[in-house]
């Protein structure tokens, strides 16, 4: 048996991204065109040999359930292995109840059934990647009691406004966990990626609901940062936060750049996804295409440039795509300009021919709604 | 096997030494096609479609790739209970010595204990190098409705071709089959054979068990179990197939078969989603397009890197194009890399070959089209 199970967790109500969370779960928006934001931290466990795996979903879980499925796209031992998919009580989003902690002490029973002697939390809504594996040795090596996932920025100003960051001493130790206030820009965002030994969780949960019915994990292991031996970890590579509309667009775009996507992807580390048969996505003769990322079963007659395009979209005839994010099987309909939007699925753009937002401030347009 | 009592077996054993290099260590149905397929993947898919769940795949040529290939029945959907694909190469038996497959016939008469333990009413018989889509519970409707012994797919060729391919000569009304013709001079019909073939079971028992002990036969059903069929006065039909359906048993026709795949109006269709072809699922990236690419008249799939031109081609999953690159009516394989500023054109380029800078291969006004199975060193 591998040392630690994993936990995938969901947001809680003090994220919110516009428009996309409207459908679904941040888990299940679709990235970079052929993937979902969970198929990150689901992967790196996987490929981490963790093969026990508890997903946590709330609030509209039907995508995330149907892309999740058995776990078996992501490579997981099909008879030692098993993914859990685990409900709490649909609470609305902006309920003060809505916190990990109620989560995990409605499913107290599945997480006392693991035998595992630590638990790693992942969250469903941060993409980065990272080996459990040797994040657990470092753990048990420093001999803390909590590891604590951070990355260190320099935008924290204008961005990870809804991410808590880190107080450090020299030594790595944690002295505070805090809301960022864009107040500084040099900032050690926390990942929300937790490593602990399960009966340390568990007894943190069961401490944090009786103190606090509104307490989330965060803020029991923020409460007792001065009890226990609290350590960050620093993360090199890609990381992006998904806990607003902006940074769902912005984590997109920087990756239509390759020598970003190559610091997040290793052929060593393949990310796992459900995948959908889809056939090559065929260019024609008018097609136009810059700087862009294209997932399979698209036809592109038009011109694109510096966007995503997810799997079996249809571009037309002299439809312009600029600095934008098209979702599946979106339709950009002809002479149709679209620039600095968000387009979610199935979405048909057809009768407007101007579909233009600020680049400062992308437009998103609904999922299969007609334009 | 509960839907229509239907079990089918791909014939899948060849080389197709006419693709050269291409399968030197892989069989032909393993060869790869349309960017993201490999040709078998073709029958496979259509069974799955055709609610057919028992598959037998015929192996025999370099047959390490093929067999783990299509035993994962997964891919195909082909793994509910009751259902699967079973790796079948010619094996020794408790009352026969180990012994190639002597023919497509013979293929079939050393698997009828694996036909025999699911009891079927009927046999389809499939070849695993044909490009096609095509729903077998139509085709077994027809039979039913014909009251036929044995049916065969016919797709009508140009009678000037006629003569390249198995004719079948038919009554005209009804599409009884009257004569089956092995690539006749004057041939008085356009119908040629597709190798799929729908057999009642036990009828097809009986006569391949005595074609087993015939010295002089081939042990082909083209040859000998059609004929004695028909010399028997047996009930054959024709069972017309209309759409796409390519045989690619040269580079010329693989290239053709690729780029039949770019013409707007194509009828194989890959992208519709009643009738999808399923393949080996791949951790690639969606595909990268530079800031300097050029792309007109594509077929590109995931993992695919291109920062030159690409202009009438086909690019296999993780073909990388570097910057300058030109590859003009071309076919790029799996793993294929083209390295800045060279020049591809009319070319075939095998699996994961590597074509140095500035190189220049294949030529705009070759009559065939060159195939690249060694890597290209770079022009300085």
């Amino acid at each position: 048996m591998y040392k630690a199970f994993g936990i995938v967790n969901s947001s809680s109500k003090n994220i919110w991204v516009e428009g996309l969370q409207d459908y679904r779960p941040i888990g299940a928006f679709s990235f970079l065109g052929r993937y979902r934001v969970i198929d990150f931290p689901i992967s790196n466990m996987s490929n981490s040999g963790i093969d026990r795996i508890q997903v946590y979903v709330n609030n509209k879980p039907r995508s995330l359930v149907e892309h999740v499925g058995t776990g078996r796209h992501y490579n997981i031992n099909s008879k030692s292995g098993k993914m859990q998919i685990l409900f709490s009580e649909a609470r609305a989003r902006d309920d003060i109840y809505n916190t990990d902690i109620a989560a995990y002490i409605e499913n107290m029973e599945c997480i006392d059934r693991m035998h595992h002697p630590y638990v790693v939390i992942a969250p469903n809504y941060m993409v980065y990647s990272i080996d459990f594996s040797k994040l657990i040795e470092q753990h048990i090596e420093s001999g803390a009691d909590i590891t604590l996932l951070y990355h260190a920025v320099d935008n924290a100003k204008e961005a990870f406004l809804s991410c808590n960051i880190l107080e450090l001493n020299k030594q790595k130790g944690v002295l505070s966990i805090n809301g960022n206030h864009g107040n500084a820009k040099n900032r050690n965002i926390f990942m929300d990626t937790y490593v602990m030994k399960k009966e340390l969780f568990v007894e943190l949960v069961n401490k944090a609901y009786k103190i606090s019915s509104a307490y989330t994990l965060a803020d029991i292991v923020k409460a007792e940062c001065a009890e226990l031996d609290v350590r960050g970890v620093p993360h090199r590579g890609y990381f992006a936060s998904i806990t607003d509309f902006k940074s769902y667009y912005d984590a997109n775009m920087q990756l239509i750049d390759i020598k970003n996507a190559q610091t997040l992807f290793d052929e060593e580390w393949p990310v796992y996804t459900r995948t959908n048969n889809s056939s090559p996505t065929h260019y024609f003769n008018t097609a136009e295409i810059k700087t862009s990322v294209v997932s399979n079963g698209c036809c592109i007659e038009g011109t694109v440039e510096n966007s995503i395009i997810g799997r079996g979209c249809i571009i037309k005839k002299g439809a312009v795509v600029k600095n934008s994010v098209i979702l599946a099987g979106a339709v950009i309909g002809e002479d149709v300009h679209v620039e600095n939007y968000v387009v979610d699925k199935r979405a048909q753009i057809t009768h407007v021919k101007e579909v233009v937002a600020q680049p400062e401030q992308p437009g998103y347009i609904k999922r299969e709604d007609t334009l | 096997m509960k839907q229509n009592s239907m079990l089918a077996m791909i014939l899948a054993g060849g080389r197709g030494s006419r693709l050269h290099d291409l399968t030197n260590k892989v069989a032909k149905p393993a060869v790869s096609y349309g960017g993201k397929y490999r040709i078998v993947d073709f029958p496979l898919s259509n069974c799955a479609n055709s609610g057919i769940d028992v598959v037998g795949v015929l192996t025999q040529y370099e047959s390490v790739l093929l067999n783990s290939y299509v035993a994962a029945g997964g891919r195909w959907g082909l793994d509910a209970k009751d259902s699967g694909v079973y790796v079948l190469p010619p094996r020794e038996k408790a009352d026969a010595g180990l012994d190639v497959y002597r023919g497509t016939a013979d293929a079939i008469s050393q698997n009828i204990d694996f036909i025999d333990s699911f009891a079927p009413e009927y046999l389809l018989i499939l070849s695993g190098d044909h490009i096609y889509k095509m729903n077998y519970a139509k085709m077994l409707a027809f039979h039913k409705e014909c009251k036929a012994d044995a049916t065969i797919a016919v797709i009508e060729v140009p009678m000037k071709e006629a003569s390249r391919f198995g004719i079948m000569n038919t009554d005209g009304e009804t599409d009884q089959i009257v004569e089956f013709e092995e690539k006749p001079a004057q041939p008085k019909s356009n119908l040629a054979s597709m190798g799929i073939y729908i057999f009642n079971w036990k009828l097809l028992r009986k006569l391949l068990l005595a074609d087993m002990k015939d010295p002089n036969s081939n042990h082909d059903f083209g040859k000998d179990i059609i004929p004695t069929l028909l010399n028997d006065g047996k009930r054959l039909f024709a069972y017309r197939f209309k759409g796409y359906w390519k045989d690619v048993g040269t580079i010329d026709s693989l290239w053709e078969a690729n780029m039949d795949l770019l013409s707007p109006d194509n009828e194989l269709d890959l992208s519709d989603p009643t009738w999808k072809i399923y393949t080996e699922d791949v951790s690639a990236l969606p595909h990268y397009i530079g800031a300097e690419a050029d792309i007109k008249n594509a077929y590109i799939t995931q993992g695919c890197v291109i920062e030159g031109e690409v202009k009438n081609s086909v690019l296999f999953t993780g073909a990388k194009v570097g910057a300058g690159a030109k590859i003009i009516d071309s076919v790029l394989m799996p793993g294929v890399v083209v390295e800045e500023g060279a020049v591809v054109n009319r070319a075939l380029v095998a699996n994961d070959i590597h074509i140095g800078k500035n190189a220049v291969v294949g030529s705009a006004d070759s009559e065939h089209i060159e195939l690249v199975a060694k890597r290209v060193k770079g022009a300085e």
